[in-house]
C-alpha cells in the first residue's frame, strides 16, 4: 500500500484531477466577461463585377473596416478571429453567406484597427443572381480560449447593394 | 518480559559479563537484518514472480472481472458522450498544422452536433469519401436552399492559403450536411499527444497494455 508504484498512482492521479478542474474553472470564468464591441464598415469601391465564364457571377471591392473589439478579450483568449461576411437571399437560396476577408488578432492591443482591403477571397455567387442584390455585411468574431469552450457572435450592418449592370 | 528473562537479577550479574551479553544479541540482530536485506534486493521482479506463482483461481477471476467492469463503464460513458452530443466521435485530436496559430497538433477538440444549420465561421469537422481521417476547418461559404433547407458548405483551414476544393473528392465543390461530423465547441491543449504518440509509435501502446495488465494481476487487491 506504500510502495513507490501506489504512490506515483496516487498522485498522477490527483494531478490530473486537479488538471481538469482548473481548465474547467477558468472557462467558466469567461462568462463573467460582458463583451461591448463596436465595429463600422464602408465600402468604398466597387472595383469590377463581371459574369464568370462558368456562369456565376463575381464581385470584386475595396472596403475599409473600423473594429473596436477590446472587450472580448479576457485572461483565458488565446486570439480572436474575425471575418467580414457578405450575407444576401437569392430565388433558389434562403441564405448564402460569402466570407470576403478574415484576421487573426493575437493580442488585445491590436484589437482596434482599421485596414482598408480589397476582399480577401472571391465573392461568387452559385449562379448569377447578384445584379442590384441587396446584402449585409456582417463582422463575426470566434474568441479562440487558451482552454475551454469558443465563444462566436456577430455585428450585422446593413444597407449595401451592388450596381445593376456589369461593369 | 524479554529482557527481564535475560537479565540477571542475582549478586554475581556483572557488568562485563552484561556487556559481553548485549554485543552478542546485536551481532546475532544484525546478522539476521543482513539476511534480510539480501531477499529484497532481488528486486520487484522477484516479488512478481512470486506472486504470480501464488495465484488462486479465485482471486484471478476477482480481478478480472474488476477489469471487465471499469472497461465496461468506460465504454458506457464514451457512448453515452456520443449520444448527448449527436456526434460519431466527440472528441478529436488535431493531427495537422492547418488551424494555427489556433489549433496546434496535439490538441483535442470537443464536438457537437445539433440541428441548427452550419453557418460560416464555424469550426466544423467533416470526411471526405475516399479519406480516412475527419479533418477540422472553419467554414467560409454557406448557400442554403430555399424550399429544402440543405447546404452546401466551403471550407479553409486558417492557416491555408486556399480553400479546401482541392482536398473535396473528384468534382466536388461544396461540402452537404452528412459529411459533417460535428462543431467545435471546446477545446483542451496538448492533452491529444498521448494519442498522437500511440498511433505513431504502436509499440509503445503494447508495452502500456502489457505494464497496465502485469499491474493488474500482480497487485494484491
Amino acid at each position: 500500500m506504500h510502495s513507490f508504484g501506489y504512490r506515483l498512482n496516487g498522485l498522477l492521479t490527483f494531478a490530473v484531477t486537479i488538471l481538469a478542474l482548473m481548465c474547467a474553472i477558468t472557462s467558466l470564468s469567461d462568462n463573467f466577461n460582458t463583451p461591448s464591441p463596436s465595429a463600422e464598415i464602408k465600402i468604398m469601391n466597387i472595383n469590377w463585377f463581371q459574369k464568370q465564364p462558368q456562369g456565376h457571377d463575381e464581385v470584386s471591392l475595396t472596403m475599409n473596416v473600423s473594429a473596436d473589439l477590446q472587450s472580448l478579450f479576457t485572461w483565458n483568449t488565446k486570439q480572436v478571429f474575425i471575418f467580414v461576411a457578405a450575407e444576401y437571399e437569392t430565388r433558389k437560396n434562403s441564405l448564402n453567406q460569402v466570407s470576403l476577408w478574415d484576421a487573426i488578432i493575437p493580442a488585445k492591443e491590436h484589437a482596434k484597427f482599421w485596414i482598408h482591403t480589397s476582399n480577401k477571397y472571391r465573392f461568387v455567387d452559385q449562379g448569377n443572381n447578384l445584379r442590384g442584390k441587396k446584402f449585409n455585411l456582417t463582422l463575426h468574431w470566434h474568441v479562440m480560449p487558451k482552454t475551454g469552450k469558443m465563444f462566436a457572435d456577430k455585428i450585422v450592418l446593413t444597407g449595401y447593394s451592388l450596381p445593376e449592370e456589369y461593369r | 518480559m524479554y529482557y527481564a528473562k535475560h537479565f540477571r537479577w542475582d549478586s554475581s550479574y556483572s557488568a562485563s559479563s552484561n556487556l559481553v551479553y548485549k554485543l552478542q544479541r546485536r551481532r546475532r540482530r544484525s546478522k539476521k537484518l543482513k539476511h534480510i536485506g539480501k531477499r529484497e534486493n532481488m528486486g520487484w521482479i522477484g516479488d512478481t514472480v512470486d506472486s504470480i506463482k501464488s495465484i488462486q483461481i479465485r482471486q484471478l477471476l476477482t480481478q478480472v472481472v474488476s477489469l471487465g467492469m471499469i472497461v465496461t463503464s468506460a465504454l458506457i460513458i464514451w457512448k453515452g458522450l456520443m449520444c448527448v452530443t449527436g456526434s460519431e466521435s466527440p472528441v478529436v485530436v488535431v493531427l495537422s498544422g492547418s488551424m494555427e496559430p489556433g489549433f496546434k497538433r496535439g490538441d483535442i477538440l470537443f464536438l457537437h452536433m445539433s440541428k441548427d444549420p452550419i453557418r460560416a465561421g464555424e469550426i466544423v469537422v467533416f470526411n471526405i469519401d475516399g479519406r480516412e481521417i475527419p479533418i477540422v476547418h472553419r467554414v467560409i461559404k454557406v448557400h442554403e436552399r430555399q424550399d429544402t433547407g440543405e447546404v452546401d458548405v466551403l471550407t479553409k483551414g486558417d492557416n491555408n492559403y486556399g480553400d479546401d476544393r482541392l482536398l473535396y473528392a473528384q468534382g466536388q465543390q461544396y461540402l452537404q450536411r452528412h459529411h459533417i461530423m460535428g462543431r467545435a465547441v471546446g477545446f483542451l491543449p496538448y492533452v491529444g499527444w498521448v494519442t498522437i504518440v500511440m498511433t505513431e509509435k504502436p509499440i509503445i501502446k503494447y508495452i502500456l497494455i502489457g505494464a497496465l495488465g502485469l499491474l493488474v494481476i500482480t497487485s494484491k487487491d
